[in-house]
């Protein structure tokens, strides 16, 4: 399964961004594979409906979680509606390679 | 021009059951399509009704203005109504509403999700895989809320403030410095007042 995890860098050390739909890079984490993908966000900096954008970027590369500190409320629907959980991460600190080590549990 | 868009209501958990038949030898002859209430038509109902809430603080609780949660409130009203004299059974189902109840909270990594298939149970946190997890915490943000209509009763004439008390409307009230009536925060006369001091 495919989870995608928005990150402040490209490295492993780089720490969990707040933001969805305007997060820097997209990490997508294939759990059985083990493989990690960072994508640059290219809706950082448009005007409007950056999260509509980024969560088909998400679907097209078939993510069935989002790991995020915040999602907004035109997103909720649309997540629900294509069956994608959402996970609220609240802690800044949190290292991505934290993360994954927490998804492999 | 295209019609207005509605904002998201807030519903607590959806309702326990899926709708209302009727009984009795006439029910459903003469017209069986069954009357449609929506869920955020049921909350309203749940919250002025059940949960005797004034159409103020319900609304705060549903996220959209009071005026809207009337108009949704006497929508509901006039559905179960058509649906009684009718003689029609109720549906619950659809509506602009997001649950506030699919959201779980995990106690060991302090992460929030949601479950995106409703009839699936979850059992344990998605990002660590404990167990220590529980529905989201409906307190927490009722006590958030609470502040939100936290009202005072403010004098417009000289800044004086005191708390509201539920059921006691400000505008009788005479302020006890220089007695002119009092008004309520929030109040439209109070929102204006905010624009103009900005």
């Amino acid at each position: 399964m495919k989870i995608a995890i928005t990150s402040t860098g490209n490295t492993l050390e780089s720490s969990i961004d707040l933001k969805f739909g305007r997060c820097s890079y997209f990490i997508i984490y294939d759990t059985e594979s083990k493989s990690i993908e960072f994508i640059p966000n290219p809706n950082k900096d448009i005007e409007e409906n950056a999260g509509q954008a980024s969560v088909q970027l998400v679907v097209s590369r078939n993510a069935k979680k989002i790991i995020s500190g915040e999602f907004g409320l035109k997103i909720k629907p649309l997540l629900d509606s294509q069956k994608i959980q959402m996970i609220v991460l609240k802690n800044p600190d949190k290292k991505i390679k934290d993360i994954i080590e927490m998804l492999n549990h | 021009m295209s019609a207005k868009i509605r904002i998201l209501r807030r519903v607590l958990s959806p309702p326990l059951i899926k709708g209302f038949k009727p009984f009795g030898t006439e029910s459903g002859k003469q017209n069986s399509i069954p009357v449609i209430l929506l869920y955020e038509e049921y909350e309203a109902l749940r919250l002025s009704d059940y949960d005797k809430c004034n159409h103020h603080q319900a609304s705060v609780m549903m996220g959209v203005s009071r005026p809207t949660f009337t108009r949704i409130y006497a929508s509901a009203l006039q559905k179960i109504a058509v649906a009684f004299v009718e003689g029609r059974s109720i549906s619950i189902e659809g509506g602009k509403v997001y649950f506030d109840s699919d959201w779980h909270h995990c106690t060991k990594c302090d992460c929030n999700f949601n479950n995106p298939e409703r009839e699936k149970l979850i059992e344990k946190c998605p990002l660590c895989g404990s167990h220590q997890i529980k529905g989201f915490d409906l307190n927490e943000i009722e006590e958030g809320e609470n502040k939100q209509f936290g009202d005072y009763c403010y004098c417009p004439h000289c800044g004086f403030e005191e708390e509201h008390q539920l059921g006691k409307p400000c505008g009788n009230k005479v302020c006890p410095k220089c007695k002119s009536f009092m008004k309520r925060t929030g109040s439209p006369h109070h929102r204006g007042r905010k624009k103009q001091a900005k």
